[in-house]
């Protein structure tokens, strides 16, 4: 990233970062960064939440409001922050496992309600921190650590998933197509509502290593040529886009979003218009 | 105006009272009716009811919004609150206030749904792994339901601490006739003294840091590992220890401390006893009382932390003391730990209350 954004942004004491050699993580970081920055917020006025794992370690090194939570419940945190003070412009981060194992609970629901958060999936189909275990997105026949004779459980779809369960901004990128990925995180940040962008992030060390990809170019190597955008999918068979992985834009739509319906049909509906409590709290 | 409450609704009155402006919960039965006031009134003084997908759920999002400077609570039963301990521990480990409401009922796992118990009494203690300070309270009236309510969301600001209020089925839906306070003494939590650029989370020099609310300039970072002053991650085994230590220390007992002694000058039995429980323990006393017998009665009010000092001070000159709580013997054990003098076991768990014909059954004079 450049010098001015990651000295704008990034808590220098805490670099550098804890992430392995050939990682997409810290190139999904950047790729926020960059948005935020375009779009000028004060620092003062994001939050950004965080479950466990590699990704969950990414707020530690920004200098927002940051909250490293336990696992697979970010979300849940996150919607208390934004149902509390909508004001607070709130970003999610998680892994695979993360998001949609131990969180899947709170990831369906989050998205059910549309309330204004936008979930970024590092996804790198593997539990990389804990030693390489299967995750929900591991491909069937994958190697990991639990699954020595290949992934039997048919991974998840998070766009899939996250379209199905009521998300208004739903796209998919990778660590590799920087630039498209700058752009589907820059439309996810801006949109109202629950906005989720699947990233998909190599794991040389836990999960190549295990599937014939041991260096770190091989494993960006499959990504470029692994995938397709949607947009040259158009016209294409599904003969001819094969087993290739499609990244872009899934769903960008308008709908109520949570917290302001909360208000519009609730709280400005019944809400005595005397004064009921003199109690001088923070906001 | 003196109001005709039950339990549940007597703590929805002590949260509004308090500033409560945030609700994150879970229909559990027998607490499920505290959820839906709050539903009900949260809204018409601008605040904000949510309901999450489960308990874990619930107390995330009250602990988000806690961190916005929102004064937040969830209550849940049994089920409810074990789903709750990973979150307990969170609040514990990252200082986050919020009060969490446990209408105990039957037990282990699904239980009896809506018969009464004290079986979370350890639960509220232990429940989350790892040492960690809490504060428990509980009431034995409708009354007490809701200014231990008020109590306890001072508590958790004062200490940033989670509070636990341990009520159980049979307050959940007795009705008392109460007289709600006039004034109401809010103490909300600190504010930091220094600027952002000097604020520290978890400021050693402190025993309870001040909490700056997200949003107004202080940006810093919150994590369940353990962190050093600045609340980033550390194994340094001296800032471990360090915050250990200070955790430990934060909630001094005697600060806290609440315990209702009666009759104790010239007694030589007492009956000790928590919560619903107390109820029948103090019937007991007074009808023995009648006949002259010297029965004093103990209840503490803050169970944890336990009055350990207290009890032992009390128990000094008495011959026996006869501890009677709704499960199979958990509160005791740390009667004897204290005690200076005989303790014997009133208790069962079997749905039903006891009675004070049945400790009077059970107590030889």
């Amino acid at each position: 990233m450049k010098t001015e954004i990651a000295v704008k942004y990034l808590r220098q004491e805490k670099l550098p970062f804890i992430w392995c050699a050939g990682c997409g993580h810290g190139i999904i970081l950047a790729s926020i960064l960059r948005a935020i920055d375009g779009f000028g917020w004060s620092k003062d006025e994001i939050c950004i939440i965080s479950g466990i794992g590699c990704c969950g370690r990414t707020p530690g090194y920004l200098d927002f409001h940051t909250l490293h939570t336990t696992h697979g419940r970010a979300l849940t945190f996150a919607t208390g922050i934004k149902f509390a003070n909508p004001a607070l412009k709130v970003i999610v981060v998680m892994g695979d496992g993360d998001s949609v194992a131990i969180g899947g609970n709170h990831f369906i629901h989050a998205a059910r309600r549309n309330i204004d958060i936008t979930a970024i999936i590092f996804n790198n189909y593997i539990y990389g921190m804990t030693g390489g275990q299967a995750s929900p997105t591991t491909p069937v026949g994958k190697i990991a650590s639990t699954a020595p004779y290949g992934a039997i459980d048919p991974p998840f779809d998070i766009v899939e998933l996250a379209i199905g369960c009521g998300a208004t901004y739903v796209a998919r990128g990778t660590a590799y197509h920087v630039p498209a990925l700058d752009n589907l995180i820059k439309k996810a940040l801006i949109h109202k509502g629950f906005s989720v962008v699947d990233v998909l992030s190599p794991c040389p060390t836990a999960f190549g290593r295990r599937n014939t990809m041991k260096g770190v170019v091989e494993n960006f190597t499959w990504l470029k040529e692994n995938v397709i955008r949607k947009s040259a999918t158009k016209g294409k068979t599904s003969e001819e886009i094969g087993k290739r992985i499609i990244i872009g834009e899934f769903l960008n739509i308008e709908k109520p979003e949570y917290t302001e319906i909360y208000k519009r049909d609730i709280i400005d509906k019944v809400r005595s218009p005397i004064k009921s409590s003199s109690i001088n709290f923070f906001v | 105006m003196p109001l005709l409450l039950s339990g549940n609704e007597a703590i929805v009155e002590g949260a509004l009272a308090s500033g409560c402006r945030m609700f994150g919960g879970y229909p559990i039965t027998p607490s499920s009716d505290i959820a839906e006031k709050m539903s009900l009134r949260l809204p018409k003084m601008g605040g904000k009811f949510i309901q999450m997908e489960d308990e874990i759920a619930s107390l995330g999002a009250c602990l988000g919004s806690s961190l916005t400077g929102i004064r937040s609570m969830t209550a849940t039963s049994g089920p409810g609150f074990s789903l709750m301990q990973e979150h307990i521990g969170f609040a514990a480990m990252a200082e986050i206030p919020c009060v969490i409401v446990d209408v105990q009922r039957g037990g282990p796992s699904t239980g009896l749904p809506t018969y009464p118990s004290q079986g979370d009494v350890m639960q509220s203690r232990w429940g989350t792994h790892g040492d960690h300070p809490i504060i428990v309270l509980v009431p034995f009236s409708i009354l007490e339901c809701y200014t231990l309510t008020i109590k306890a969301f001072n508590y958790s600001d004062k200490f940033r601490t989670p509070v636990i209020i341990l009520s159980d089925e049979i307050l959940a839906h007795l009705r008392e006739k109460i007289e709600l306070l006039k004034e109401i003494d809010i103490k909300v939590r600190n504010f930091p003294e220094v600027p952002p650029e000097e604020y520290l989370p978890f400021d050693s020099r402190y025993l309870v840091p001040p909490l700056a609310p997200y949003g107004k300039g202080y940006r810093f970072h919150i994590t369940g590992l353990v962190h050093d002053e600045t609340g980033f991650p550390t194994a340094d085994p001296e800032k471990v220890r360090s915050l250990q230590e200070r955790l430990a220390s934060k909630i001094p007992e005697e600060e806290v401390r609440d315990i209702d002694v009666r009759y104790m000058d010239d007694a030589k039995i007492c009956l000790f006893s928590i919560g619903s429980i107390a109820r029948s323990a103090l019937r007991a006393v007074l009808q023995l009382r009648e006949k002259n017998k010297k029965v004093g009665f103990i209840r503490p009010i803050t169970v944890w932390p336990f009055p350990y000092d207290e009890i032992k001070r009390l128990s000094r000159d008495l011959d026996v003391i006869y501890v009677c709580e709704m499960n199979m013997g958990q509160i005791v054990g740390e009667v004897e730990r204290a005690a200076e003098c005989d303790v014997r076991f009133i208790g069962k768990a079997d749905g039903t209350i006891i009675s004070p014909g049945e400790i009077l059954h059970n107590v030889s004079i």
